[in-house]
């Protein structure tokens, strides 16, 4: 009887040599840089919406920010470190890929800091509360609202696709290019906050 | 022009009736979900349109029903001014969102576009049905303005603010207006999903031997259509949530200082600027316009191609001229405001590449017209909508030459005028080319031929109808008829009541014609003739399949691409033509050393 060739239990595969696919299609790749670009698109209306609206009145309205803003964004830079330290630890052969544990750590690091942006950004604004700074109380504390909470969502979106590469991982079904554009939206989450926090700083 | 290896997005064969028929991944059931609530909303659209054309000629007319509706809009079944206003708002966003976007673009777009470049289905199946259901909760959330409070807002599909940030602006600005708002806003993230998936689907999945150039146009109009509204809705996405923080959340994005507002002072929001939505809405209003129009044209460019029996005078020069359209299409958007008291060096700046649109919208209709010559044009239902869509386009294109130039513009802005330029070149001329896609295709996405017959009386009657519609609207606007006015009292007015009452007969008639489709589609769906696989003897790869396609479309192959789209007028081993996967040689094509 001839013996068929079964794959093995994906439980019993060692977290450290979980298989990642080396062969797929280039969509997730093309389609994180579609997204990017809208988002982009989104964010520069935003931008240039903030640009008219301080120059169509005398209402505009400078508030410090407050000091948690700066370790939020450095908490962001250095997700974006862990995570590419987990994507070099994806090593890619003819046949397969396997991942080493601190790679695969430096993965939940990255969710890890990237939950702790989305809470030190909820403290930012509850300061601001306390301060006085509401959504309406000037044009220029509304565009920091709507910035900054637009941005966490799309932060809050990165880390669920964080979740999910982790869940395919799991199952050993995950494939590169989908690692590659979860990690790529996660880089331009950071390099979009750095953009936002230059520009509320010069403008508020 | 680099070939892109085959892949396919796959997806197991649909388990049951649910995810088979609702809740399908499958681009094709997606399609025709598009497709049919499309058909919905150009129904209620339609039925607002009569509404308020018989109020307009028969004011004292008590119509059945609407007192029920509207206790308040349409007191025994009377319509009010206000509610005149409110059935036009909800006519304007019916059909240019959720009728003129979806069924050209999000219908058609997704039943083809994938099987026309030899895919399985499209890159992000899932997002596909998101993108389906996203869009319907924004349509019942639109509709649901019906319902509530004082009904629809009133303010016009665009929305002008700072009435529109206002709740207390008038009947259907306090819960009808936030819907408005919060239905567009969905709207828009269903486009972009959309939009995301025909891009990365055309890129990545295209069939070996697929390269670019080896598109149908109807392809690289519903891909170009995807690039400008992938960054039109991200413009429209964020002026919805301003406009719905500035009316739920007491902001300032658009409403200025010192407003009074129906008698009331506004005390609670300073500073805003009204002018900024009119700049981010345009911005996203034009490009709009070609969302709408360009997948018509890419349809319609593919029916003719077929009927003619010829490919078109130059298949490269119809692309390039469909891309400069797109590109000039963000770059114009000012036009839409000449009014609005800007910088009439501004006005110059934007009337420029308004006109200068024109050159490759004129060379797109020079080439259709010009490839009947030599053609051997097979007169169906299908050609009759694609001729009748180049007609309508042409009409209302040169009214749009008046419209261009700012001098004159301010004369006919606020009147018919505008009304009947932008029916036609934009919203007829589309459900030209929906009309045309649906006799082509139906045989393709039902299985089952449609009645040319009753094909031909439909396109006669819905041709002579919209001419006399929309024809007479230019005359109006010319000597001055206002737009937006739900009754026309002033003496210069008076006069011109033959020409309404004219125009709202040819009104009812069209859309009784209208019947004639609607019995044809529904009765051909289910007793129509059987489809062959390929009726019209046509060329790319949609025709290679069985009517109606399989589920995975190919059945597990990969069709290899040999030609270019359209090979007719030859002489080969099946007619006059061959189809795109024949692998049968042909001396006189240029690039047959391309074959794969």
């Amino acid at each position: 009887m001839a013996a068929t060739l079964q794959p093995p239990s994906i439980a019993k595969i060692p977290l450290e040599v979980r298989r990642v696919k080396p062969f797929d299609s280039e969509a997730p790749s093309t389609g994180v840089w579609v997204g990017l670009a809208a988002i982009t698109m989104t964010f520069a209306a935003f931008t240039s919406a903030m640009v008219v609206r301080q120059g169509s009145a005398n209402d505009w309205r400078h508030f410090p920010f407050p000091t948690i803003l700066y370790i939020n964004t450095l908490t962001l830079i250095l997700s974006s470190v862990t995570l590419q330290i987990a994507r070099q630890g994806f090593v890619l052969t003819d046949q397969a890929a396997t991942i080493a544990k601190p790679a695969m750590n430096a993965l939940y690091g990255t969710l890890v800091l990237g939950c702790g942006f989305v809470i030190g950004q909820y403290m930012a604004w509850h300061e601001l509360r306390s301060e006085g700074v509401y959504l309406s109380s000037a044009p220029s504390s509304s565009f920091f609202y709507v910035f900054t909470v637009l941005h966490a969502l799309h932060v809050i979106g990165g880390l669920c696709g964080l979740l999910y590469v982790i869940s395919k991982l799991r199952r050993g079904v995950l494939r590169r290019s989908t690692l590659d554009a979860a990690s790529r939206y996660w880089h331009f989450m950071a390099i979009l906050w750095l953009y936002l926090l230059l520009l509320l700083w010069m403008r508020i | 022009m680099a070939e892109v290896s085959a892949h396919a997005a796959h997806h197991a064969p649909p388990p049951g009736f649910i995810r088979k028929n609702v809740f399908s991944v499958d681009h094709k059931v997606i399609g025709k979900q598009y497709y049919g609530l499309g058909l919905l909303a150009v129904i209620m659209g339609m039925v607002l349109s009569w509404l308020m054309r018989i109020h307009l000629v028969w004011p004292n007319v008590a119509i059945p029903g609407l007192g029920a509706l509207s206790p308040n809009g349409a007191p025994g079944g009377l319509i009010t001014p206000e509610y005149y206003l409110q059935l036009m708002t909800m006519h304007g966003t019916l059909m240019v969102f959720f009728v003129l976007t979806n069924v050209p673009f999000a219908g058609f777009g997704n039943f083809f576009l994938p099987i026309q470049i030899g895919a399985e289905d499209m890159a992000f199946p899932r997002f596909n049905m998101m993108s389906f259901w996203v869009t319907f909760v924004g349509f019942c959330v639109l509709v649901a303005a019906f319902f509530v409070g004082d009904g629809p807002p009133l303010s016009g599909w665009t929305a002008y603010a700072p009435l529109s940030a206002l709740p207390g602006a008038g009947p259907g600005q306090v819960m009808g207006q936030t819907l408005w708002a919060c239905s567009i806003a969905i709207f828009c993230i269903g486009q972009l999903l959309g939009s995301l998936n025909f891009i990365t689907t055309t890129l990545d999945l295209r069939a070996k031997g697929m390269t670019l150039m080896r598109m149908p146009i109807s392809t690289w109009a519903w891909f170009i259509t995807s690039c400008i509204g992938l960054l039109a809705f991200a413009v429209l996405l964020p002026a919805c949530v301003l406009l719905i923080l500035d009316r739920v959340a007491g902001t300032s994005f658009f409403v200025p200082s010192n407003l009074v507002v129906s008698d009331q002072l506004i005390t609670q929001h300073s500073g805003g600027s009204p002018l900024l939505w009119q700049h981010l809405f345009w911005f996203f209003g034009h490009p709009e316009v070609y969302i709408a129009i360009l997948p018509a044209a890419g349809i319609v460019s593919h029916i003719l191609i077929t009927s003619y029996r010829r490919s078109l005078l130059s298949h490269k020069v119809v692309i390039y001229c469909m891309m400069a359209i797109g590109f000039l299409s963000y770059m114009v958007w000012g036009h839409h405001m000449f009014i609005s008291g800007m910088n009439p060096f501004s006005a110059l700046v934007f009337s420029f590449p308004t006109l200068v649109i024109t050159i490759p919208a004129t060379i797109l209709t020079l080439i259709w017209i010009g490839s009947l010559y030599g053609s051997n044009l097979q007169i169906t239902s299908a050609s009759l909508f694609a001729l009748g869509f180049i007609s309508m386009f042409v009409t209302g294109g040169i009214s749009g030459f008046f419209l261009a130039q700012p001098s004159i513009d301010v004369y006919l802005h606020g009147t018919y005028f505008v009304v009947g330029h932008f029916h036609m070149v934009m919203g007829v001329a589309a459900i030209f080319g929906m009309f045309a896609g649906t006799y082509f295709w139906a045989p393709k996405m039902f299985g089952r031929m449609m009645n040319e017959t009753l094909g031909k009386i439909h396109f006669w009657g819905t041709f002579v109808g919209t001419y006399c519609i929309f024809m007479p609207f230019h005359y109006l606007g010319l000597v001055g008829n206002v737009r937006r006015y739900s009754a026309f009292v002033d003496d210069y007015l008076a006069p011109l009541m033959p020409v309404h009452k004219f125009i709202t007969i040819a009104a009812l008639f069209t859309g009784a014609v209208q019947l004639i489709f609607l019995y044809n589609l529904i009765y051909s769906r289910f007793k129509g003739e059987a489809a062959p696989d390929n009726p019209w003897k046509a060329t790319s790869l949609e025709w290679t399949v069985t009517s109606p396609p399989p589920w995975n479309n190919f059945g597990g192959k990969h069709p290899v691409v040999y030609h270019d789209p359209y090979q007719y007028g030859i002489e080969s081993s099946s007619g006059d033509f061959v189809m795109q996967d024949s692998p049968e040689r042909i001396q006189t094509v240029r690039d047959d050393k391309k074959l794969p």
